[in-house]
């Protein structure tokens, strides 16, 4: 494996940064001036000190030739992560104008390094990815699922008994009672260990408020929940692999058993949705060789950007296992045989009828899904009064975006890119519309996240 | 997808709406067909509604495309080096505003160099990466004086995008005819009509592309419609005769030094004593040659001045302000005005064949000289004289800051304004090897960037003085900012010894040694990165001059 030549854009490594205060900061170390000492290795090692404003400079030390993202080490009393400094470091490399030159790992940064291959080299001996380690006694773990399934049972009962309360007297009460019944329910479902069904009750607090026609959404949603309480009640008759979408929409996220299919997986989008609690953070990936897309799920606490950084763009060759469930995308990174590296690899498009017939046949498999990884082929940005759509350039089609797109700074860039002409944009396609994520100009050109 | 653009397939037309009134007035008041009322009536009522919910999303088609807009026009100029796109990414992601209010550190701010890397980019014609349109539309929509370059180097894409973003309509403005070409010379009748009809930002900028182009064609334009333009107009059109001035012009501003407007007629003055031949200078020459004469009685020779008084109204004519401001007399005051109207070229043939320098050099009777001598200013600045400006400058070492003639610094950066850029950089750098950096920004901010190489070592060697006299960096951040930015990038290698913390000396400001050695770190950085900027635009780097 050589990594030698193969530099990350300034956008990649920004993509990295854990919110819009590091990414100024870090841009901000991102000249020669503070650091010192400052080297690298083909091995994807990155070190360097940087003055700060004590008089012992700060040790940073960065080791990119993980596939799950870079990792970082640094002295700095920082808690995000990664710290500006790392930013700052890994900008200065990706300046590759000669700050960051070729060198022999000190021995502060080799310690670290060596630790840490080693810790993943005794893990990855300890067990494949997804046995469960120390689970122990599988007769009391399987007393514990069947605790847990009555539990979720007893949930899903007084969920029902509480639409029905809710239809019998009718949905317009819905506005007056507010937020706090909502809240109140999804807490039962808490209590109830079925995390799927409190996320969706939460929601449903919020569609009171959300404009107008939200009775139908409302009645949209509330049917769901009620399809996802029967498809529990009922799951032993259900086909294997539709149960294993209930038990997953529930909240019984199961093991990544699926077989690993190895392959250069592209990075096609990553972005961050966080609540009060939790961030989340999406990365659609795409095999190159198996044509497969994959979406890998990474979590971090609020204010801390999730572990697992992949910036779009680059490739990494490795094994990915996908979750139990039909119809679903969600997948778990597994031994990664190469760091990833930018490639020129473009995902092969669809116009955008095929496109909404995805998102119809995905239904089958999974009716609770809200949208499908699609990639559109030679589509223009087009203004529809207010908002916008993607329409074929061939052709009468469109696809509308969805509102949530329809506001964020990306749709500029997108609109940019095109300049009037067809781009090939990936994203996901349902029943809200479009949500760009990212775009390729038609001629040659790198890929643009619009998120 | 929502309501209107998406024809889900119906095979029950209404029965979704059905199912969504009964919900909304509860399953007590009202049932949907299909679903008998009762206790099971919410069940069934959510059984139907579920499979209405998957069918009406199963069966979601693509709406009807929308007029497509037109596309951008194509943009010819060769696409940025994938290093220097990268660079542009970053110095945009500085924004907005600057640390924060905190210390700087020794970071440079890569804001300020944005202007300093778009002017590169512009100068070496390259076009803007598509995607990188918006940030530099935003930052330029916060920074009016980034709009001119900013705007070039985003090109016609970005005029395209402002149409569509009302965010951005700025540049529609900053660009005449919002962007749509003006018409070609031979376009006569084009011409004609854009100078009728258009609106009055795009007749200026028509204007002053012809008067760059022909200035006979636009004087002549200017001059069908000249009777029936609104005095505010007619005042910005003959500003734009400015360009290209010369002899030809005269007849036109003659005639508009009849003009009902007061203004008009001072501006049409103005434009006449540039002209050393017109009739009007050679009348101010005439009026102010009889104030000023030499006194050969006294032991050493003297210029008296003897000030009008009256005004008359060929003078008033000509463009004399007959009434003064607050505080000055009006004797002097229209003094002031024939001499800065006055060709300098007059002067040594009236004042005994001296040279300009000999001229400024003689003594002046009764406290005129001030009076004298800013009028010249003023005359040299309008006139573009070179060799007046020396003369009024002096040397840069003259014992009094600022020389024998010029008064103010700021009439001394006029001054220098008339002068090469080389004599100008020269100069500054003697001012500043005498005289410090204290009174120097308004100086540095005439000189042409980057500095040459006398005057940089001039700013660095003040500096380093500065340091060691022990007053604080901040005191010169003004200067420190320019040099960050105007400074040869070459020159980063002679600041090599300055960037280590001093022993403190016993007269210097607590810890200000250390706060010396982060200002000059932090411009030596900013000069690597100017360097380095300079490089992935493709411009030639010289070999630094070596040693001081």
């Amino acid at each position: 494996m050589t990594q030698q030549g193969v530099r990350w854009t300034a956008d990649q490594v920004l993509a990295l940064a854990p919110d819009a205060a590091s990414r100024k900061a870090g841009s901000k170390l991102g000249a020669a001036g503070p650091w010192s000492e400052a080297g690298s290795t083909d091995e994807g090692t990155v070190w360097g000190l940087c003055k700060g404003s004590g008089s012992k400079p700060y040790q940073t030390v960065i080791d990119i030739a993980d596939a799950a993202g870079p990792a970082y080490k640094c002295s700095c009393p920082s808690r995000k992560f990664p710290c500006k400094h790392a930013l700052g470091l890994l900008l200065l490399w990706a300046g590759g104008d000669g700050a960051v030159p070729p060198g022999q790992v000190p021995d502060w940064a080799e310690q670290w390094t060596e630790g840490r291959r080693k810790r993943a080299e005794d893990k990855r001996t300890a067990g494949a990815p997804g046995s469960s380690s120390g689970s122990g006694d599988p007769e009391a773990a399987r007393r514990r699922a069947e605790r847990r399934a009555v539990r979720i049972t007893a949930g899903a009962t007084e969920l029902e008994q509480r639409l029905a309360d809710l239809l019998r007297g009718g949905l317009a009460g819905a506005e007056q009672a507010g937020y706090g019944l909502w809240e109140e329910t999804a807490a039962r479902m808490i209590d109830a260990q079925a995390p799927g069904l409190a996320a969706r009750v939460r929601e449903l607090g919020a569609i009171p408020s959300s404009g107008p026609g939200w009775p139908v959404r409302l009645l949209e949603e509330c049917a769901l929940l009620h399809l996802l309480d029967q498809g529990w009640l009922r799951r032993e008759r259900l086909p294997d692999g539709l149960a294993a979408t209930v038990r997953s929409r529930i909240g019984l996220s199961g093991a990544a058993d699926g077989p690993p299919v190895r392959d250069r997986w592209l990075v096609l989008a990553q972005y961050d949705t966080a609540d009060a609690r939790l961030t989340t953070r999406r990365i659609w990936l795409y095999g190159a060789e198996s044509g497969r897309t994959a979406l890998l799920l990474s979590y971090g606490a609020a204010g801390r950007a999730p572990e697992i950084a992949l910036p779009v763009g680059l490739a990494l060759e490795a094994e990915v296992s996908a979750y139990p469930g039909a119809g679903q995308q969600r997948a778990a990174l597994g031994e990664q045989f190469a760091a990833p590296a930018p490639v020129g690899i473009r995902p092969p498009g669809v116009p955008t009828d095929v496109a909404a017939a995805r998102y119809g046949e995905a239904l089958r498999d999974d009716p609770w899904l809200d949208s499908v990884p699609v990639t559109l082929d030679r589509v223009v940005p087009t203004p529809d009064g207010d908002s916008w759509q993607l329409a074929d350039v061939d052709g009468d089609s469109a696809l509308p975006l969805s509102p949530a797109a329809r506001s964020r700074p990306g749709l500029w860039r997108l609109v940019a890119l095109s300049g009037g002409a067809p781009v090939k944009v990936f994203g996901e396609c349902g029943h809200r519309g479009f949500t760009p994520l990212t775009a390729w100009p038609e001629g040659a050109g790198e890929a643009v996240p619009l998120c | 997808m929502n309501g209107t653009a998406v024809t889900p397939a119906a095979p029950a037309p209404g029965a979704w709406e059905e199912l969504v009134t009964a919900a909304l007035l509860g399953t007590e008041r009202r049932t949907p067909p299909g679903v008998t009322p009762g206790p099971e009536a919410p069940a069934a009522l959510l059984d139907a509604a579920a499979v209405e919910t998957v069918r009406r999303r199963a069966g979601l088609r693509p709406a009807r495309a929308a007029e497509r807009p037109r596309p951008a026009p194509e943009d010819a100029r060769p696409p940025l080096p994938a290093a220097a796109a990268r660079r542009l990414a970053m110095l945009l992601a500085d924004r907005p505003g600057t640390g924060g209010g905190g210390r700087r550190g020794t970071t440079p701010d890569l804001m300020e160099l944005l202007p300093q890397w778009l002017a590169t980019a512009n100068a070496r014609g390259f076009a803007a990466p598509p995607q990188v349109l918006p940030a530099l539309l935003d930052a330029a929509r916060g920074r009016t004086d980034l709009r001119p370059a900013a705007l070039t180097f985003a090109g016609p894409r970005a005029v395209w995008l402002a149409r569509l973003n009302p965010d951005w309509r700025f540049a529609l403005r900053a660009t005449p005819g919002g962007g749509t070409a003006l018409p070609s010379p031979e376009d006569t009748a084009r011409i004609q009509r854009l100078w009728e009809e258009g609106l009055f930002a795009e007749r200026v900028a028509l204007l002053a592309a012809i008067r760059a182009r022909e200035p006979a064609a636009a004087r002549e334009l200017l001059a069908t419609s000249w009777a029936t333009e609104r005095a505010e107009d007619r005042l910005m059109f003959l500003d734009s005769l400015r360009t290209g001035l010369g002899p030809d012009d005269e007849p036109f501003l003659e005639q508009a030094l009849a003009d009902r407007s007061r203004n008009v007629r001072a501006t049409a003055a103005e434009l006449l004593s540039a002209l050393p031949d017109s009739a009007l200078a050679a009348r101010m020459a005439v009026r102010a040659g009889a104030c000023v004469a030499v006194d050969r009685t006294r032991d050493t020779p003297a210029v008296v001045v003897e000030a009008p008084h009256e005004c008359d109204t060929g003078m008033e004519r000509d463009g004399v302000v007959p009434k003064p401001p607050a505080g000055r007399g009006e004797r002097s005051w229209w003094f002031g005005q024939l001499v800065e109207a006055t060709p300098l070229g007059v002067w040594p043939g009236r004042l005994g064949g001296r040279t300009p320098q000999e001229i400024v050099a003689l003594p002046v009777a009764d406290d005129w000289q001030s009076e004298l001598h800013a009028a010249w200013c003023r005359a040299a600045v309008r006139q573009r004289d070179a060799a007046w400006a020396r003369a009024l400058l002096g040397l840069p070492a003259a014992p009094e800051a600022g020389g024998p003639g010029a008064v103010s610094l700021a009439e001394r950066a006029k001054l220098l304004g008339t002068l090469g850029s080389a004599e100008r950089a020269e100069w500054v750098a003697g001012f500043i090897a005498t005289h410090g950096l204290s009174e120097a920004f308004q100086l540095l901010g005439v000189c042409a960037v980057p500095w040459a190489a006398p005057l940089g070592r001039a700013v660095v060697d003040a500096l380093n003085i500065a340091r060691d006299a022990g007053s604080y960096p901040w005191s010169f951040s003004g200067v420190m900012g320019l040099a960050e930015r105007c400074l040869d990038p070459s020159a980063a290698g002679r600041l090599d010894g300055l960037l280590a913390v001093p022993d403190e000396g016993e007269d210097a400001s607590p810890g200000a040694g250390g706060y010396w050695a982060e200002a000059f770190q932090r411009l030596v950085t900013t000069l690597r990165l100017r360097a380095a900027m300079q490089e992935e635009l493709g411009v030639v780097q010289l070999p630094g001059p070596s040693g001081v």
